[in-house]
């Protein structure tokens, strides 16, 4: 048990140490000589125009809720997967019913024009 | 207590050890991917520093140390300073579960070649760190307060989740056939003894393309380098960052690319297995020269799915948008289901 996640553990710290020491090591090291002009926006030469935290499509927020969706219940089907060798045909039939139920969820989504982007 | 302290140790040895390959592949697939774009675009690429300028991407390195980093007006500082750390340190921790060789062994002591190779978790770990990347591009493109680094940073989250469902998907028909989500298991099944091969990529093909492509998408490389597109959004997500800050994002990208190959020859090359049995050839199993020669044709099948990754960045035109979303939604979705439907079938048909 410890010998198998410990060393996940150790190397998600050094990952995270890792990336902190470059970050302090630019600030350590780089030269620090800020003047207004260099610290504005890029905005192709032009001065910037209001804040940049404006509303987005709301095509993105689509995408989002579709993923949710979808990668949940992609999440589901990994427990059935990693035992499906052993467990026979009746929880397969099961599974093959609830694909089915996803492919329908995802049909109706596709003609509602869900994935449609323009 | 004393046992806690010896595994940490040993993993901890082990970690540096992998962080030091994946920093010097990093760097390595930078020089790669300089000298070959310049070889395909016949020019003569970096030549200066060091013999054939191998010592580029160090000396870049040194030099994106040294220079300022410049936070924008407006942006907000904390998360600006957070979202490179994320990219870098989850581009590391992946490797917590990839296993480079069979485990060797010195004296009674069993050395697993890899941090946690044995790990029930694998996979699902891959999965959950590379659905934690997506913060950090996110995070960099909304915390700069820059309309350039937000389209990027939406653009490429939209992308990475879109196809990181069809990832998940051809991820799962491989554990149908492996029945675990230990990489080590999953390499040692592809492993067989009469000469042949039985590599996964053989049984799966259609799953292998799928993977293939999501893999391209997910590091945000050609053709799907939205994200950065020049002629729209400057830079995307790392337009308003300078210094080691892009330096992290820049390492990350190219870490990610030598975890994706990885992570396809695991899944599907076969790993670190030789054709054949390692007896045929007098190597016993579990001495350190076999650990050293499967390493060796870990790192070759890896290279040449990093250069793969590069020439594919500059032959094949970027998509559009749509064309994207439409590849992701309407054409890898439906197809990864339906390889998943006929791999559970096959798998139903052998086993009863």
């Amino acid at each position: 048990m410890l010998e198998l996640y410990l060393p996940i553990i150790v190397m998600v710290v050094l990952g995270v140490v890792v990336a902190l020491v470059f970050l302090a090591l630019s600030m350590w090291l780089g030269s620090r000589r800020a003047t207004p002009l260099k610290t504005t926006t890029y905005e192709s030469g032009v001065e910037p125009v209001k804040t940049a935290r404006e509303r987005f499509s709301v095509k993105f927020y689509m995408v989002a809720v579709s993923f949710i969706v979808f990668d949940i219940e992609v999440v589901f089907l990994y427990p059935w997967a990693i035992q499906a060798g052993t467990l026979g045909i009746i929880p397969f039939i099961a599974m093959i019913v609830f694909i089915i139920i996803l492919f329908a969820g995802y049909y109706y989504e596709l003609k509602k024009g869900g994935f449609e982007w323009d | 207590m004393n046992e806690i302290l010896w595994i940490s140790l040993e993993a901890l040895i082990k970690a540096i050890i992998i962080l030091s390959l994946l920093l010097l592949s990093a760097a390595i697939s930078v020089y790669l991917e300089r000298k070959l774009s310049a070889w395909i675009q016949l020019r003569i690429g970096p030549n200066r520093v060091g013999p054939f300028g191998l010592l580029q991407p160090i000396v870049d390195v040194v030099k994106l140390i040294m220079k300022e980093d410049i936070v924008p007006n407006g942006a907000n500082k904390f998360l600006h300073g957070l979202a490179p750390v994320i990219s870098l340190a989850v581009a590391i921790m992946v490797w917590a579960v990839i296993p480079v060789a069979d485990p060797i062994k010195i004296g009674d002591h069993i050395i697993q070649m890899g941090i946690s190779p044995n790990a029930d978790i694998g996979i699902l770990f891959i999965l959950a760190m590379t659905s934690v990347g997506v913060y950090g591009i996110a995070l960099a493109g909304w915390s700069s307060n820059n309309k350039y680094s937000l389209l990027g940073g939406l653009r490429s989250s939209a992308q990475m989740i879109s196809y990181e469902l069809s990832m998940g998907l051809a991820i799962l028909s491989i554990i149908l056939i492996s029945g675990s989500f230990s990489l080590s298991d999953i390499v040692n099944q592809q492993f067989s003894h009469w000469g042949g091969f039985r590599w996964n990529i053989f049984i799966q093909p259609l799953g292998f393309l799928i993977f293939l492509t999501t893999a391209f998408a997910e590091t945000n490389r050609a053709p799907f380098d939205l994200p950065e597109a020049e002629q729209e959004l400057v830079s995307g997500y790392n337009t308003e960052y300078s210094g080691m800050r892009f330096g992290m994002f820049f390492l990350a990208e190219y870490a990610n690319m030598a975890t994706s190959s990885a992570i396809i020859t695991l899944l599907y090359l076969g790993g670190w297995t030789l054709p054949f049995a390692p007896s045929a050839i007098g190597l016993e199993q579990g001495t350190w020269i076999l650990g050293l020669v499967q390493f060796v044709i870990f790192a070759i099948k890896i290279y040449l799915l990093v250069m793969f990754f590069i020439w594919v960045r500059w032959t094949v035109p970027r998509f559009r948008y749509d064309q994207l979303m439409r590849l992701g939604w309407k054409v890898l979705l439906p197809l990864a289901l339906l390889n998943l439907i006929l791999t559970s079938f096959g798998v139903l048909f052998i086993n009863h």
